[in-house]
């Protein structure tokens, strides 16, 4: 079966689940099975159609997976919103629709990706604008006292979502020209291999922008998400341990001086550390989050059956729900085996995006895919090992489940980029290499 | 660059499974624990959307119901307590914010109709919802009501009436009382309010020096080990010297030797110490734990709303090892306190030949379709004495309510058994810090021949005998039950 055909054999199933999804909230809410699912299906499988048909013409060898799981999480992402508030489900459909309309104007344009390269030092700049345009006057916005949106005009947007993108094309760009200098040029200093100072400077201005986003964007879960990214493709482009562990080193050394300096992440790891200490003010989501946990059990509760408010009130019993939290209230509906679900799905995505990684000949597209699989699958860790108290929680979106019109987009961009790199390693690619790359991560 | 990639996937893989490992440990190995968290207002949120059943009270008096609140998704159920205070104690309160306490919390899975893993499953598939069960109880509202008035007239204390038959509760009432509607209101004043503490339960909470009633123990003990017989005569002196202080009877009076009804028709103190010391630390003690000192009562209340009974040092339960005066214990004083309930368990075994049957206030279990789900089967706690021993023990007590110290026991037509105690509890701050300030009971239980009701009543902070304020309240409430049984 070709790849396109197998995509849209696997759309079919996303679809009936998510009609599924939408019966049993309406068959909750309502009490009564409504044909508006079967609406609400239909739509949702056009689109995909739509998108695929697109994909079938103009990437016709890329990877079958990355699409039908991506569309899958969204379907899990429609139906836990659309249970919270239907108004946000109506807003979050119409970010799919336009992130799915960047996706196809990512491909379009971007068709011949190496262009990225040339422009790597402006894309940097770029990404590091948008970082720092939260604390911009004017239009930066603070939330929970983070930096972290931006709004102009009517536009809003959590401009470190796309910042993350910038940020790892860079760096693909810039390993791949410098891995060899960089390897060969480490010298041993007792006994710890270091890499030549002079070609690790761009790598500094990393951790100093990881550093940055610590002090005065205090977005934490940014912070980490973006350093590992980076340690990930060092390591990758390297080969060298012992940079990553210099790497980490150096980012637990800042961030437990910041933790200590900066009250905002000081908090943040305090409640991580003893949630208990202040369990109806700074404890409080991360405590109704595990809550919310426990009671869904093995099976969950059932769609759009978990308490999301204190009944009769608007008092939120699980905070931001449709977006830090809502890994929770999923393992609360569905159960740890609706958690496990989506987890997988993400496992699978970044098993696809690595095995893109492995199956492009040059050593660009081979970056690039593996930073942006990294970037994305270190995202989800992060919220998910953050409601679950793993990590100290963070206002990071689960890529393409959370509400949030740059989340999506941005995501979309970052499927569009892993798409065209696939489609040119599988073009050039012999089917030798083709059968070999698929022990890693075919499902 | 290959088997990097290959290695950072294993570490995704790695990652992942963490996360896995997280979750699993949150929502199924942990799940419990976090459900009793105090932080935790889901269980309690969820049974609100629940219609927790009734509590009922004998003759079928609603004693709690649940209100309907707002409608769709933020339907919810409310608690009302139609009789108000009467029913404060034992039935307690249960709300989302406040929590839940006494016959509410014991009973909670009852009443939200909480079912197995199984049952809920089925109800899951088949769409139904989970409703609450009516527990009735043993109560009996007219005896209730006698009780609490009667107690408000007197003064703070109890009141626990049991069917010695079957262990059946009839009445438990402590004063002062406190309106369970209120709770969500004013439950930090009524926490606060620590003089008059409405928010506990005399009746198993409050452990009391028993006075004198614990002679029956006494003069169970001697006569159930062979010590003594009921002829057998003590000399009672008017003063007796007892670990270097002299211990006396009421105005000094002497009795010369005499036997257990003459002794305990007249309260003798230096008689009973005598036969303390004869019976011995250890075998008091046997027959106390079959009593039910020294454990919690098998009552069907939280076990943190009921409190033993025993000899007590700064809090701590004291075992026959103990350096303890046995002649001041073997009439109530020493470091002994008791709770009403248990004072009432003792008059109750006696009253069943001996047999103390575990006391319970519920009786039967009521589905939302009618069908009783779940009966009562009355069981058997101890047999502290035997039949013969009670039935002596029932003779003598009989002489107090005639001719003794508890005359105003005595119910026209109806054979009562009883023993008053009074306790001194002088410069106790609880009472304002007065001198004259007695424990006031009465125990006992009728017909004497055929015993229906077993009683114990007590009245602190008062300056009057047990038979002035206790043997009334136990008449009254023992008429209302003999009346309408």
């Amino acid at each position: 079966m070709s790849a396109r055909n197998r995509e849209l054999m696997a759309l079919v199933p996303v679809a009936l689940l998510l009609t599924a999804g939408f019966t049993a909230v309406f068959a909750q809410e309502n009490a009564r099975l409504d044909n508006l699912s079967l609406v609400y299906g239909a739509y949702f499988f056009a689109i995909c159609l739509a998108t695929h048909a697109y994909l079938r013409v103009r990437l016709s060898k890329a990877d079958p997976y990355l699409f039908p799981l991506a569309a899958l999480l969204m379907a899990f992402g429609l139906v836990m919103i659309y249970r919270i508030d239907s108004g946000l489900a109506r807003d979050q459909a119409n970010w799919f629709v336009l992130g799915l309309v960047l996706f196809a104007l990512t491909i379009h344009f971007l068709r011949d990706y190496d262009v990225l390269e040339r422009y790597r030092y402006t894309i940097a700049v770029v990404g590091l604008l948008l970082l720092l345009a939260p604390r911009l006057p004017g239009i930066g916005q603070q939330v929970n006292g983070a930096y972290l949106g931006v709004k102009i005009g009517p536009l809003a947007f959590q401009p470190a979502e796309f910042s993350k993108i910038c940020l790892v094309v860079f760096l693909a760009s810039y390993l791949r020209e410098h891995r060899e200098v960089l390897i060969v040029g480490a010298r041993r200093v007792l006994g710890v291999t270091l890499p030549p100072l002079k070609h690790f400077g761009p790598m500094l201005v990393v951790w100093g922008a990881s550093m940055f986003m610590l002090v005065f964007i205090r977005d934490l879960g940014s912070s980490l998400m973006f350093f590992a990214a980076f340690l990930a493709l060092l390591y990758v482009a390297t080969g060298r341990f012992s940079f990553v562990a210099i790497g980490m080193v150096m980012f637990l050394l800042g961030a437990w001086f910041f933790a200590s300096t900066v009250p905002h992440v000081h908090d943040r790891v305090e409640i991580w550390l003893d949630p208990y200490a202040h369990p109806r003010t700074s404890g409080y989501q991360i405590l109704q989050s595990i809550f919310a946990q426990a009671d869904g059990g093995l099976f969950g509760k059932g769609f759009a059956q978990g308490l999301i408010t204190v009944p009769g009130t608007d008092n939120a019993l699980l905070p931001a729900a449709q977006t830090d939290t809502i890994y929770s209230l999923i393992v609360n509906e569905l159960g740890l085996f609706g958690a496990c679900a989506v987890v997988l799905t993400y496992l699978l995505i970044a098993a696809r995006g690595f095995k893109i990684a492995l199956l492009a000949a040059d050593g660009f597209s081979k970056l690039l895919a593996t930073g942006l699989t990294a970037v994305f699958a270190i995202q989800a860790f992060v919220i998910v090992g953050g409601v679950t108290r793993a990590i100290p929680l963070t206002g990071v979106t689960l890529p393409f489940i959370s509400y949030g019109g740059s989340s999506i987009v941005a995501n979309f961009v970052l499927l569009a980029l892993l798409l065209l790199i696939s489609d040119r390693a599988r073009r050039e690619a012999s089917p030798a290499a083709l059968s070999a790359g698929m022990s890693l991560g075919a499902p | 660059m290959n088997r990097q990639i290959v290695k950072l996937f294993a570490l995704v893989v790695v990652l992942f499974g963490v996360l896995v490992g997280f979750t699993s440990y949150w929502a199924v190995f942990d799940a419990k624990a976090l459900k009793e968290e105090d932080a935790n207002k889901r269980p309690l949120l969820e049974q609100q959307q629940i219609r927790r059943g009734r509590i009922l009270a004998a003759d079928g008096t609603v004693l709690a119901r649940s209100v309907p609140k707002g409608s769709g998704a933020s339907l919810r159920y409310v608690r009302r307590y139609p009789e108000g205070a009467l029913y404060g104690h034992p039935i307690g309160y249960s709300f989302v914010e406040e929590g839940d306490s006494e016959f509410e919390q014991f009973h909670n899975d009852e009443l939200v109709g909480e079912e197995s893993e199984f049952g809920s499953i089925l109800d899951e598939l088949s769409g139904r919802r989970q409703e609450g069960n009516d527990v009735v109880t043993n109560l009996d509202s007219a005896a209730q009501a006698t009780a609490q008035a009667d107690l408000e007239a007197a003064g703070f204390g109890a009141v626990v009436a049991i069917d010695p038959r079957s262990g059946r509760i009839r009445v438990l009432a402590s004063n002062p009382p406190y309106d369970p509607n209120r709770v969500p209101y004013e439950l930090t004043e009524l926490n606060k309010n620590e003089l008059e503490a409405p928010l506990v339960n005399r009746a198993t909470q409050g452990q009391r020096p028993p006075g004198s009633t614990f002679k029956v123990v006494t003069a169970a003990a001697g006569l159930d080990s062979g010590t003594i017989t009921p002829e057998t005569t003590i000399d009672a002196p008017g003063t007796l010297e007892v670990e270097g202080t002299p211990l006396q009877n009421d105005f000094n009076e002497s009795f010369g030797p005499i036997a257990l009804d003459t002794a305990l028709t007249n309260s003798v103190n230096t008689w009973f110490a005598q036969l303390g010391e004869q019976v011995g630390e250890d075998t008091l003690f046997e027959y106390m734990d079959k009593f039910g000192f020294n454990s919690k009562p098998a009552i069907d209340l939280p076990s943190e709303q009921v409190l033993s009974s025993g000899i007590f040092e700064e809090g701590d339960l004291l075992g026959p090892s103990d350096p303890i005066d046995i002649a001041r214990v073997a009439i109530g004083q020493e470091r002994l306190l008791a709770t009403p309930l248990q004072m009432a368990e003792v008059v109750a075994a006696i009253a069943n030949g001996g047999r103390l049957m575990k006391p319970q206030i519920w009786s039967r279990v009521v589905d939302p379709d009618g069908r009783v789900t779940k009966r009562l089967d009355p069981s058997q706690y101890s047999q502290p004495i035997s039949a013969e021993t009670a039935e002596e023990l029932t003779a003598a007590m009989e002489g107090v309510v005639s001719e003794g110290t508890g005359t105003n026991a005595a119910i026209e037509g109806v054979t009562v058994a009883g023993k008053t105690g009074t306790a001194e509890t002088p410069y106790n701050d609880s009472c304002g810090g007065g001198v004259e300030e007695n424990q006031a009971w009465f125990m006992g239980f009728a017909p004497a021949e055929d015993p229906q009701i077993a009683i114990a009543a007590t009245v602190e902070c008062t300056t009057q005998f047990g038979n002035d304020v206790a043997a009334p309240i136990f008449r009254d409430v023992a008429e209302t039950i003999l009346d309408g049984g």
